[in-house]
């Protein structure tokens, strides 16, 4: 790792690509990606359009298999494990434009988050702490997802990835779609979700937004990490301001 | 996504919808007409209007139009529990599985071996209700065991591929299937076994024929079931969750492939449920026999709209009674001849209407644009 050290030094990383590519057909999409994410960290990962953003997390859900290299999960290569397996393993997503399943209520779409669990009583649990962070919610269980208003949508779908009870959270575009007026309101609550002690993984277009609230980022540029330091020295890089977010 | 298309109101009319609009007005006018000769006949057949529509017309007593009902609803009940097949494998993965009507033929054709059987024994007539028990788990098991094969031999390998794919798979696994019963039972009509006088007869109170009134109770025993699998357990809910978005289903850690299975599996069950529900009410089965209703469970399943399970089951009773009814409701008060042999005929017509009139079917909603195959 270069400058961007993590708070724990000596640490197992909850979550990691080692020399990762991707392949999609002849398009090479992730080019030798190497990512750490420890537990506790707020970390994101940063790039423009078609930068491979998308295809880091769906390598690290084994939803895209990689051509070559390691995804280790809390010491444990799963290169070969399902996407099942490393949900149980402690590792989901709140996907790209949220994906609820429109046509089931909002009950049903928080139960499907708890699909691999059996544990009833954790699972009451951790629903009431879903209603605790989302009042709005409650109010909606019985109503079909697809009739939600985008920021109870949004809500729903964090609630669903946190049915799972996972460790690490990843987090696609999480302000993507949303009116301006709620992306503010949406990293304040994963700064809460983080606060409650998930360790959260984010990949955004909206830099400035994501630096203001993580430790550490990394920035894809067609494939390949270009960038790795604090949030502090990346929103002051003179390549970062210049290539991507343009002059704010 | 956005699951409504926006209202055309804007587009311009072209000559392919006044062309639809004309057919959709000839469609309603010809029942119409029909139905009200058909009144006209009922209150007295020397009326003007009936003599102008059918100068031979005789009306149509009470009783027989009771009749005519119970066996349309009968029949389209068969019907319906097929097109749940259809309707299902439809909703998880997409495409039509023309090989359903065979896993229907065969689940038949396995009552047919043994009730056969049971029948040398003795047993079909001293016990008719525990063979009948056997020969129906019998035949679930057949049909069930059969869809699940064909998923995984025939589907799977093509999981991903366009969906014009595995339909045209799918008609050549109904092929192979017709023809592995020929094989396996030879290409005669097979006979089931006579049937005790109480399931031939009618019943006394309700004055509806035993098999009828069996073919009617599994079927609304089976949309129950069914009802409560999908609506109320956790595989229910993985299915629906599969059939509307398979990549975030797996997200969830459902096992996707598993649960494309249980629907190939269930929707088997219902059609060798079925398949014994036509042995028993019509006596006989051969190597074809699934292709005419297996047409007409995929057309049930278009007109009670496609992926919907209720839709699949209502599409089925609204093709069996038209079939039953309309030709001597509609055909015969306006003069055609030999109405009876023109089931078929108002069964497609049927399907043909509905569609014009609502092209996304009774309970469907309308396809987006890439879901349009």
């Amino acid at each position: 790792m270069s400058d961007s050290t993590p708070a724990v030094e000596g640490a197992t990383p909850l979550l990691e690509m080692r020399q990762v590519n991707t392949h999609y057909g002849a398009v090479h999409a992730l080019k030798d990606v190497n990512l750490a994410i420890y537990a506790g960290e707020m970390v994101c990962l940063l790039g423009g359009n078609a930068s491979g953003k998308s295809t880091t997390l769906k390598t690290l859900l084994g939803m895209v298999k990689p051509s070559s290299g390691q995804v280790v999960l809390d010491g444990e290569v799963v290169n070969d494990r399902s996407t099942a397996y490393r949900v149980e393993r402690g590792v989901t997503m709140v996907p790209e434009n949220r994906r609820l399943f429109q046509r089931l209520s909002v009950r049903e779409n928080l139960q499907l988050g708890a699909y691999l669990r059996n544990d009833s009583a954790g699972i009451a649990s951790d629903l009431e702490w879903v209603f605790e962070l989302f009042p709005r919610v409650k109010e909606r269980l019985s109503q079909k997802s697809g009739t939600l208003s985008g920021g109870e949508q949004q809500m729903v779908a964090i609630g669903r990835a946190l049915m799972s009870r996972p460790k690490v959270l990843l987090m696609d575009e999480p302000s993507m779609g949303l009116a301006p007026a709620l992306v503010k309101q949406n990293f304040e609550l994963i700064e809460q979700i983080h606060a409650a002690g998930l360790t959260i993984f984010m990949v955004e277009q909206n830099a400035n937004m994501a630096l203001s609230i993580a430790d550490r980022g990394w920035v894809l540029q067609t494939g390949r990490v270009v960038l790795d330091d604090t949030a502090e020295n990346l929103l002051t890089h003179p390549d970062l301001r210049a290539s991507y977010l343009g002059e704010a | 996504m956005i699951g409504k298309w926006a209202p055309r109101t804007g587009a311009p009319r072209t000559g392919v919808d006044k062309f639809l609009t004309l057919l959709r007005v000839l469609a309603v006018g010809l029942v119409l007409v029909g139905f009200a000769a058909f009144i006209a006949q009922e209150i007295n057949t020397d009326n003007a209007f009936a003599q102008w529509a059918n100068p031979d017309a005789t009306g149509l007593s009470g009783a027989g139009f009771r009749g005519l009902v119970i066996a349309g609803i009968s029949q389209g009940a068969m019907y319906g529990l097929i097109a749940l097949g259809y309707s299902m494998v439809y909703g998880v993965l997409g495409f039509i599985n023309f090989a359903h009507g065979e896993v229907f033929m065969m689940g038949a054709m396995t009552g047919w071996v043994t009730s056969t059987k049971l029948a040398e024994a003795g047993l079909w007539e001293s016990n008719f209700i525990g063979s009948f028990v056997i020969v129906l788990f019998g035949s679930i098991l057949v049909s069930t065991f059969l869809a699940v094969v064909m998923e995984r031999v025939a589907y799977r390998p093509l999981r991903g591929a366009p969906r014009l794919i595995p339909l045209i798979t799918s008609i050549g696994v109904s092929f192979f299937i017709q023809n592995m019963s020929i094989v396996l039972f030879g290409p005669a009509t097979k006979s089931y076994p006579a049937r005790p006088d109480w399931v031939k007869n009618k019943h006394t109170a309700l004055q509806i024929e035993g098999d009828k009134i069996m073919v009617i109770a599994a079927a609304a025993t089976s949309m129950i079931l069914l009802w409560y699998l999908v609506e109320r357990t956790k595989v229910g809910k993985a299915m629906r969750a599969v059939a509307e978005d398979a990549e975030i289903a797996a997200l969830m850690g459902i096992n996707v492939n598993r649960t494309i299975v249980t629907v190939f599996a269930v929707g088997g069950a219902f059609a060798g449920i079925a398949g014994i529900m036509w042995g028993i009410d019509f006596g006989s089965v051969i190597g074809h026999t699934g292709f005419l209703p297996g047409i007409k469970a995929f057309s049930s399943a278009v007109v009670g709209g496609i992926g919907h399970l209720g839709g699949a089951m209502v599409g089925g009773l609204f093709i069996g009674i038209a079939e039953a009814v309309g030709p001597l409701l509609i055909l015969e008060p306006l003069g055609v001849s030999g109405v009876s042999q023109l089931r078929d005929a108002v069964a497609f017509a049927m399907l043909i209407g509905v569609l014009l009139l609502r092209p996304s079917g009774i309970f469907g909603e309308r396809l987006r644009a890439e879901d349009r195959a």
